[in-house]
């Protein structure tokens, strides 16, 4: 495997960032990360022009795993939960995947937002198990035995290699032939099956794939915020994903990283500057790079790159 | 009991052919598949909703009421129909349906919170339309007369869509650009018109059917996401693009809605959905729907 040289730079500045950057940028940082990994599944649906408006289905597992253990057995140990929620992802997916796996296009994006409003309802209305509206409180978590602060180096680093693991995973998925099968899921289902494979094969492992990402983040997430709220089931964080994945550019694993650190800066200096717009500005930029800018920023970056590289003389450009 | 589970049956019934005909009706038309539907229909029943109380505060008489709802309604729909259609859905007809989905679903997002910040997070209620006309007793039973309003609004919308599909000459237009568009343009037909005003027109049923449910409920911000999953379920379940389907569909959750209610009310949506997945399962083009081609 040949590792490109931009890659190994933005995961060098990842690594040596907490040196430099003050603590609450570090946060943001982290939820970055989280956003990111959660967006991974979004990214590979939009691949296969598939758009989901329900996948804070498999955040909010991932979160409720974390409230669920903190609730009954008191235990927080984050190097656990993270693969039990990834597991509990898993499982949702294969789960719900075996019905969405026949839908496409409308049904698949409407069918994704109603089995997520179903979660979320449930949530909210079992009061008594789920906390309801107040949700549930986390606490410390801890690596190792060892309780760490959630937005202090030991958990960066280890949200770092997780979100690591997760681009490796995803990275190997898409270089996979069900990887290739799944950008010609968005071109011509019937030519899956020509080729042999069942089309409903390739969106059923993507979607198990993507729910087990979901649920990792939910885990950070949870650990991070230090709270679990029915609201991470709800529409608006489902909306959110698609809004990053669609910021970043879903063409590619670093478009993905680029719009979720951008958003959780976005999301930053919004709350502090238009606390009443933020829905209306997500809307509004999205409307824009739907009509303007569909690759997103990381088209942008790649033009930029374009035209910094020297001009070979007398060769023609496209 | 089982007259009131009819009469509930009926009532949700109209109020979901009211949401969802005008979804249907768009899509139909445009193949795409509004998802701003449901913020249109909540800006309705806001704008219905504030113009009654203006204009029943400067003293004018409670009978007006029913057409300071529908002026709010029309003026809903002439705003947002033409200026939604030219500026954004334009753009994207030949694109693929995610993209699609991704645009009618930022406008969502920007008018859902624009209304927030029109009318603020207060709820807002107008029971004026509501009272005004009582309250109807049959078999011992004490039902609001406004609801049977409401279906009769109902019926007569929906025939009023049939009748302009099937028997104007701009309903035979719009029959021949859904079957071609290609043909219709070289026949002279102003395609790109027929959508506008399709469009519109889509808009305007949302926004009518927000205006006269507003009297039902406090209209408060944020309900604009579950209408549409509503209505969308109302719609796949009945046949996407026909009307005869949408009010079939809506009768079939209607209904189902009122059972659930009064035997589970905790499963309320769960029953809802559960239908639209076995019927989705055993007809995924719905009940009314047609089954289309698969491109190769």
């Amino acid at each position: 495997m040949k590792i490109k040289p931009a890659v190994l730079i933005v995961a060098a500045l990842f690594i040596l960032a907490p040196l430099v950057v003050p603590s609450w940028i570090m946060f943001i940082l982290i939820k970055g990360l989280f956003m990111f990994i959660a967006v991974l599944g979004v990214t590979m649906f939009l691949r296969g022009g598939q758009v989901t408006f329900g996948h804070a289905l498999f955040y909010a597992t991932g979160t409720y795993t974390v409230g669920f253990s903190v609730k009954w057995f008191g235990f927080r140990e984050a190097l656990v939960l993270v693969p039990v929620g990834t597991l509990a992802g898993l499982l949702m997916a294969a789960l719900v995947g075996l019905i969405m796996a026949r839908y496409r296009g409308v049904f698949f994006a409407m069918l994704n937002l109603a089995f997520s409003m179903i979660l979320y309802a449930v949530l909210l209305k079992l009061y008594w198990f789920t906390g309801g509206t107040d949700g549930l409180a986390i606490g410390v978590p801890t690596l190792a035995g060892v309780p760490i602060h959630a937005s202090g180096f030991a958990f960066y680093y280890f949200s770092l290699v997780i979100a690591g693991i997760a681009t490796y995973v995803v990275y190997r998925f898409l270089a996979s032939p069900v990887g290739y099968l799944l950008t010609a899921l968005g071109e011509n289902e019937i030519r899956i099956e020509y080729t042999g494979e069942s089309a409903r094969r390739v969106l059923y492992l993507t979607y198990v794939l993507a729910g087990g990402l979901g649920g990792a983040s939910g885990v950070l997430a949870a650990f991070t915020i230090g709270h679990v709220v029915p609201e991470d089931a709800f529409w608006i964080q489902s909306g959110e994903f698609v809004f990053v994945a669609l910021l970043g550019g879903f063409e590619s694993i670093a478009g993905a990283l680029m719009g979720a650190v951008a958003f959780e800066f976005i999301q930053t200096y919004a709350s502090k500057f238009i606390p009443y717009a933020w829905q209306l500005m997500l809307g509004g930029i999205m409307l824009l790079v739907i009509l303007f800018r569909p690759g997103g920023l990381f088209a942008i970056y790649e033009s930029a790159v374009e035209w910094l590289r020297p001009k070979k003389e007398g060769i023609a450009h496209e | 009991m089982l007259a009131i589970v009819l009469f509930d049956g009926l009532n949700y019934s109209a109020t979901l052919f009211l949401l969802s005909v005008g979804l249907t009706f768009v899509y139909g038309v445009l193949r795409v598949l509004n998802i701003s539907h449901g913020a249109i229909y909540a800006f309705g029943a806001y704008m219905a909703t504030w113009i009654t109380i203006k204009l029943l505060g400067v003293g004018l008489p409670v009978f007006l009421s029913y057409l300071m709802l529908f002026a709010g309604a029309v003026i809903i729909g002439l705003v947002f129909g033409p200026t939604i259609e030219r500026l954004c859905l334009r753009r994207i007809y030949g694109s693929d349906i995610h993209i699609q989905l991704l645009l009618t679903y930022a406008i969502l997002l920007i008018l859902d919170d624009a209304m927030k910040l029109i009318w603020g997070m207060e709820p807002m209620f107008v029971s004026e339309p509501y009272t005004f006309i009582g309250m109807f007793e049959v078999g011992g039973i004490i039902y609001p007369v406004y609801n049977f309003l409401l279906m009769v609004i109902a019926a007569i919308f929906g025939g009023f869509l049939i009748w302009l599909l099937r028997r104007t000459r701009f309903g035979k237009i719009v029959v021949s650009v859904i079957h071609d568009r290609e043909v219709s343009v070289a026949m002279g037909v102003n395609v790109s018109l027929v959508f506008n005003v399709a469009f519109t027109i889509g808009a305007f049923a949302a926004a009518m059917g927000g205006a006269f449910i507003a009297p039902t409920i406090a209209v408060v911000p944020g309900f604009a996401v579950e209408v549409v999953v509503m209505a969308f379920a109302v719609i796949a379940i009945g046949g996407m693009g026909s009307l005869e389907g949408a009010a079939l569909g809506a009768l079939i959750v209607g209904f189902a809605r009122a059972i659930s209610i009064h035997l589970f009310a905790e499963l309320e949506l769960v029953a809802i959905y559960l239908i639209m997945v076995l019927v989705l399962a055993f007809r995924p083009e719905g009940l009314f729907g047609q089954v289309e081609e698969r491109r190769i």
